[in-house]
C-alpha cells in the first residue's frame, strides 16, 4: 500500500487591537448597534478617502519582527477588486505586490518533542469587510458596516506542516506571540483570529506537491484538526480511486464533520489588483523600525526562562504560567507585591485554574486583582488563616474580588491559635468521645482524624490544624 | 450692466465697500441663470433658495466683520462631481441621479469658509469622462459663444457658466485637461494645480492619481485668488501636500523679463488647427516682447501620453466606479432576480456608454495576464514622461503651447468618433501624468468666432511662475465678454 503525507500551509487572518479602524477614526469596538461605528470612509461613500492608521503598521511590523520576517521598508497598498455587498467600495484595500513582511519563520514543538521550523511566506495588512444580516422572514439582507475597515493582518505560511498537530502547534505559537505583543486578542470563536487551511497530499518521497484545496470556516482548533483529517482522507480516497483532486475552495461544516466545494479554480475571480492610488507608499525608516523593536515586549520563551531563573519556578510552572499572557501578567503583578512566587504560582495553577474550568472561563476573563491575591497569600504566610479557610476566601476573591483581610475580619475567620482556648475545646471533645480515645490508645492511630474533624467543626474551621494535632496527640498520649 | 460681468474679485470689492449686497449679487446670478439656462444649460442643479438664504447669512457676517476676504459674498458654481452636503451631487450620471451627500468636499468647504455663496452644481461629462460635456445624463451644455458648438469638457458646465456670466466663477476638476480645454473653448481662464495642492476629499474620483480641483474664472487674478483660498494641506487626503507657498496672488506681477519659456515643437505639428497655431505663437511673441526668452525645443514622448493616460485613468476608474452598485445609494434597477442581476442591471442602466466603455477598458488592462502588458507599461511610460518634463524644466521656467488642437467642435461631432475625441487631449494629458500645474488663458478667436486658449505648463509647485506669465500676457489684451446670449 502506498504511504501518503499531508502537506499543509495556512493563511491566518488576525484582527489587530487598534482602537480605531485602519483608514478612518471609527471605533473598532466589538458589538454596538448596527452601523453605529461607521463614517463616509468605512461605508465607501463617494468622495471619501482613506488615511492609514499608523498603529496598524506598527503592529504589523511588531508581528513581523517577532516571527523573524524581513520588513519591507518601502511598501504600499493595492486594491483587490470584487463585488459583494459587505464590501462597500467593491474593492478591498490590501497588499499584493509589496507586503509589509516577508520570509519569516517560527519554531514549533512537534508531538514527539522535537523542534521544527515553519516558514512564513509573507504578512500583509488589509481591511475587514462588513457583515451581512439575512432577514429570516423576508427576502431582504441587511448590511452592518461596523466591522468594515477593522484592520487585519494576513499571515501566509509556507507549506511546511505535515499534520494537524503541527498546524495546531503553529497556530498556538502565532497566537501566543501576537497576544504577547498585544497586537490582537486572537480569539478564534469571536473571529479575531481566523485560519484558512491549504491541504494537499502526496506519496511519501514525492518531490512535487499534489493539487491543493483551501478549507474555510474553521472556528476552533478542534475544527481545524478534524477538517485536516477529513480532507486528507478524502484526497487519498480520490487518488487511490484513480480520480483527481480538484483545486477548489471548500467549506467545513463542523457539526457534520464534512466539507463541501464552494468554488473551483475555474470560477476563481480575477481580482484585478493594482496599486491603491489614494494612499502614498509607506516608508518604514530604520529609526521607526528600531523604535518598534525596542518597544517589543518580552516574548514567551524569554519569559519562561526568566521565571525559572529569577523566580526559581519549576519548568512545569513556568510553562503553564507563560502559556497565557494574562495569566503571566497576573503572576508577575501578584509576585511583585507579595514576593512569594511559588505560592502565587500554586494559587494560579491550582485553585484559579480549577475554578476557571468549573466556570468554563478563559484566563482573559479573570477579573480579580493581584492586590487581593497577594493579601490572601500574606494571611496564609502569617498563619492568620488556615488552608481551608484560605480556599473559601479565595472563592470570593475569584468571584467578586473582595478584600480578604476585611472579609476574614468581618466573618471572624482568623485561625484560633491560642493554646489555652483551643486546649479547653479539645479537652471537652476528648471527654465527649471516649470510644475514639479508646480506639486511638488501642493502636488505631487513624481515630485521631475524627477528633481533629470534631475540633475543626467546633471552631468553625478556624483552628490552626498544626496546633490541633499537637494538643490532641499530647492529650491522647497521656 | 450685470454684476455677473464683473470678475469675482471686482464683485467682492463692491460687496465689501457696501456698494452692493450679497443678496443683490446672488439675485443677479439667479436672474442670469433664469435668462440664459435654456440656451446654455450649464447647470444640473440650481439652489435658488439655499443661495438666497446663504446670501443673507454671509451678508450678516460681512457686516459683523467676520468675513473680510476677497471672495466673501461672491456667487460660485461647483462642478457636480464635488460633494455638497444636502445638495444633489450627480456627476451628471443617472446612477447618482438621487444622491445627496452627507458631507461637503474640502475644497468647497474652503470657499464656504471664505464666504462664497454656492449658486448651483454645473453640468459635466458623466463622471468627468469626456471632452465635450455631451456624455452628461442630464442634457448637453452648449458653448455660450456659439450654441451649435460644445463647451468642451469635462468641466464644460463650469466654464460655460463663467463665460455666459451666470455666476462669478466656478470650480472644475481636471484629470486629463478637463479644466484647461473647456476654459480654452469658452474663452475663460482655468488652472489645474500641481497634484496634491487642493484636497481631493469629497471629489468623486475618476482617476485618483490624476484628478485635481482647480478654479475657472474670467481672469488670472480671480484664478490666483480662488486657488489661494482652496489650497491647503488636508489630513483627510493622503495625497495632499504640505506647501508654504500658496500665496499665489503675490505672483500677479506684470513682469516676465528673463523668464525662459520653451515651446515644444511636438505641440505644433500635424493635427493642429492653423488658426490656433497662429494665435498661440502670437501670444508667445507678446511674452517675448515683454522680455521673456522664448525658444523651441523637443519634448519627447508626446505621442505616448494619450495611450498611457487612457490605460491609467480607465484602470483607476474601473475600480473607483465599482462602488456604484445600487446597494447603498443611487440608482437601483426596478426589477431584478437576485444579487448578481441587481448589480448587472443597475450598472447597465445607470451608466452611460462612454463610462461603460472606460470601465471595460480599465477592467481589461488590469486583468490577469494583461496587467504587465498594459497597466505596468503605462506606469513606466508615465515615469518617462515625467522625466522628459524634468529635463525640459531644467532649461525652462515654463512650457508654452495650445490647450487644444482645435477650437470647440460642433455638437455631436466628437461622440461619433471617440478616438478622435481622445486625441483632442494631446496637449493637456501629459501635464496630469506628470502631476504638473497648467493654465489656460484666452488668446484670441478663430474665424468662426470661437475662443482659442493658450496653455502654460510649469514644473511641480511652480504655479507662481504660471500665474506671473499668464498675468503679464493678460495685460496685453482686453477680456472679451460673451454677448451672444
Amino acid at each position: 500500500m502506498k504511504q501518503f503525507e499531508t502537506v499543509i500551509g495556512l493563511e491566518v487572518h488576525v484582527e489587530l487591537a487598534t482602537k480605531t479602524k485602519i483608514f478612518c477614526s471609527c471605533s473598532t469596538a466589538f458589538g454596538g448597534a448596527p452601523n453605529s461605528h461607521t463614517c463616509p470612509v468605512c461605508t465607501g461613500m463617494p468622495g471619501s478617502l482613506p488615511v492609514l492608521n499608523k498603529k496598524v503598521v506598527e503592529y504589523a511590523v511588531a508581528v513581523g519582527l517577532a516571527t523573524n520576517c524581513t520588513i519591507t521598508q518601502n511598501c504600499k497598498f493595492d486594491r483587490k477588486n470584487y463585488f459583494y455587498p459587505d464590501n462597500p467600495q467593491n474593492y478591498q484595500i490590501s497588499q499584493l505586490y509589496l507586503p509589509i513582511c516577508r520570509n519569516g519563520a517560527v519554531e514549533i514543538e512537534t508531538p514527539d518533542g522535537g523542534k521544527k521550523t515553519v516558514g512564513i511566506h509573507e504578512i500583509h495588512m488589509e481591511e475587514d469587510a462588513g457583515k451581512l444580516v439575512h432577514d429570516d422572514w423576508g427576502e431582504n439582507s441587511l448590511v452592518d458596516f461596523n466591522r468594515s475597515g477593522v484592520p487585519l493582518i494576513e499571515i501566509v505560511s509556507e507549506p511546511d506542516m505535515r499534520s494537524a498537530d503541527e498546524v495546531i502547534a503553529y497556530l498556538e505559537k502565532l497566537r501566543m506571540t501576537i497576544q504577547y505583543l498585544g497586537a490582537s486578542d486572537c480569539k478564534l470563536q469571536e473571529g479575531s483570529m481566523r485560519a484558512d487551511v491549504n491541504i494537499s497530499v502526496r506519496e511519501v518521497g514525492a518531490k512535487e506537491f499534489g493539487t491543493r484545496t483551501e478549507m474555510k470556516n474553521l472556528n476552533s482548533f478542534k475544527a481545524i484538526a478534524r477538517a485536516i483529517e477529513a480532507e486528507t482522507e478524502r484526497q487519498i480516497d480520490l487518488i487511490e480511486a484513480g480520480k483527481e483532486v480538484v483545486q477548489e475552495t471548500r467549506r467545513w461544516d463542523d457539526a457534520k464533520e464534512y466539507s463541501y466545494a464552494m468554488r473551483s479554480k475555474e470560477d476563481a475571480q480575477d481580482y484585478r489588483y493594482f496599486p491603491e492610488p489614494d494612499l502614498v507608499p509607506i516608508v518604514i525608516s530604520d529609526e521607526w523600525m528600531e523604535e518598534i523593536r525596542s518597544k517589543q515586549p518580552e516574548l514567551r520563551d524569554e519569559k519562561k526562562a526568566r521565571y525559572i531563573e529569577e523566580y526559581q519556578l519549576p519548568e512545569y510552572d513556568a510553562n503553564i504560567l507563560t502559556g497565557n499572557k494574562h495569566l503571566a501578567d497576573l503572576f508577575e503583578q501578584t509576585t511583585e507585591i507579595c514576593h512569594a512566587p511559588k505560592k502565587v504560582s500554586n494559587w494560579l495553577m491550582g485553585e484559579t485554574m480549577r475554578l476557571m474550568k468549573e466556570a468554563d472561563m478563559e484566563a482573559e476573563q479573570l477579573h480579580f486583582s493581584p492586590e487581593n491575591l497577594a493579601k490572601l497569600i500574606g494571611l496564609t504566610e502569617q498563619k492568620a488563616i488556615n488552608n481551608s479557610v484560605a480556599k473559601e476566601v479565595f472563592q470570593h476573591i475569584f468571584a467578586e474580588d473582595i478584600d480578604p483581610e476585611a472579609y476574614v475580619e468581618e466573618h471572624g475567620l482568623k485561625t484560633v491559635a491560642d493554646d489555652g482556648q483551643l486546649r479547653g475545646t479539645i479537652e471537652k471533645i476528648v471527654a465527649d468521645n471516649p470510644q475514639s480515645v479508646e480506639d486511638y490508645r488501642a493502636g488505631k492511630k487513624k481515630a485521631i482524624g475524627f477528633l481533629v474533624g470534631q475540633t475543626m467543626k467546633a471552631t468553625q474551621g478556624k483552628a490552626d490544624p498544626g496546633m490541633v494535632n499537637r494538643i490532641l496527640t499530647e492529650l491522647l498520649e497521656q | 450692466m450685470s454684476l455677473m460681468s464683473l470678475t469675482a474679485v471686482e464683485l467682492g470689492k463692491k460687496i465689501k465697500a457696501k456698494e452692493v449686497t450679497v443678496v443683490q449679487a446672488v439675485q443677479e446670478s439667479l436672474d442670469a441663470i433664469a435668462q440664459k439656462e435654456e440656451k446654455v444649460h450649464s447647470f444640473v442643479t440650481v439652489d435658488r433658495e439655499g443661495a438666497l438664504k446663504k446670501a443673507e447669512e454671509v451678508q450678516k457676517k460681512i457686516d459683523a466683520g467676520e468675513l473680510t476676504g476677497p471672495l466673501a459674498g461672491v456667487p460660485v458654481a461647483i462642478k457636480d462631481n464635488m460633494c455638497t452636503e444636502g445638495l444633489l451631487t450627480t456627476c451628471s450620471s443617472k446612477i447618482l441621479g438621487n444622491f445627496i451627500p452627507t458631507f461637503t468636499a474640502e475644497a468647497v468647504k474652503k470657499l464656504e469658509q471664505a464666504g462664497a455663496v454656492i449658486i448651483g452644481k454645473t453640468n459635466m461629462d458623466e463622471f468627468a469622462m469626456g471632452s465635450t460635456t455631451e456624455t452628461s445624463a442630464f442634457g448637453v451644455t452648449k458653448n455660450p459663444w456659439n450654441t451649435e458648438h460644445v463647451p468642451g469638457g469635462s468641466s464644460g458646465g463650469s466654464c460655460a457658466a463663467v463665460a455666459a456670466e451666470e455666476c462669478s466663477y466656478a470650480l472644475g476638476s481636471d484629470t486629463g485637461g478637463s479644466i484647461r480645454q473647456p476654459s480654452s473653448f469658452c474663452g475663460v481662464t482655468g488652472i489645474k494645480p500641481t497634484y496634491g495642492t487642493v484636497s481631493r476629499y469629497g471629489l468623486i474620483a475618476y482617476g485618483s492619481s490624476l484628478d485635481q480641483i482647480g478654479p475657472v474664472a474670467k481672469d488670472v487674478t480671480d484664478c490666483a485668488t480662488i486657488l489661494e483660498t482652496i489650497s491647503a494641506h488636508d489630513p483627510k487626503d493622503s495625497t495632499s501636500v504640505e506647501r508654504q507657498d500658496t500665496d499665489f496672488t503675490s505672483a500677479l506681477v506684470d513682469d516676465v523679463k528673463g523668464m525662459k519659456i520653451g515651446i515644444p515643437k511636438d505641440y505644433f505639428g500635424a493635427g493642429l488647427d492653423p488658426e490656433v497655431k497662429e494665435a498661440v505663437l502670437q501670444a508667445a511673441k507678446e511674452l517675448e516682447k515683454k522680455g521673456a526668452i522664448v525658444e523651441e525645443f523637443d519634448l519627447s514622448l508626446v505621442e505616448y501620453a494619450i495611450p498611457a493616460y487612457y490605460v491609467i485613468a480607465c484602470a483607476e476608474a474601473s475600480s473607483n466606479l465599482a462602488r456604484f452598485d445600487g446597494v447603498k445609494y443611487g440608482y437601483r434597477t426596478s426589477e431584478y432576480d437576485g444579487l448578481h442581476q441587481m448589480y448587472k442591471k443597475s450598472r447597465s442602466e445607470g451608466f452611460g456608454a462612454e463610462v461603460k466603455r472606460r470601465i471595460m477598458l480599465g477592467s481589461f488592462v488590469l486583468s490577469s495576464g494583461y496587467y504587465d502588458a498594459y497597466y505596468l507599461k503605462a506606469l513606466r511610460t508615465k515615469a518617462l514622461i515625467k522625466k522628459a518634463f524634468d529635463e525640459a524644466f531644467a532649461k525652462y521656467d515654463l512650457i508654452l503651447g495650445p490647450a487644444a488642437p482645435t477650437t470647440a467642435p460642433a455638437l455631436g461631432e466628437s461622440l461619433s468618433d471617440p478616438l478622435k475625441m481622445y486625441l483632442g487631449d494631446i496637449y493637456t494629458i501629459s501635464v496630469n501624468l506628470a502631476g504638473l500645474p497648467g493654465i489656460s488663458v484666452p488668446c484670441g478667436k478663430d474665424s468662426k468666432g470661437l475662443p482659442i486658449g493658450l496653455q502654460l505648463i510649469g514644473d511641480c509647485f511652480q504655479e507662481k511662475k504660471l500665474i506671473r506669465a499668464a498675468y503679464a500676457y493678460e495685460q496685453t489684451r482686453e477680456y472679451e465678454h460673451c454677448q451672444n446670449l
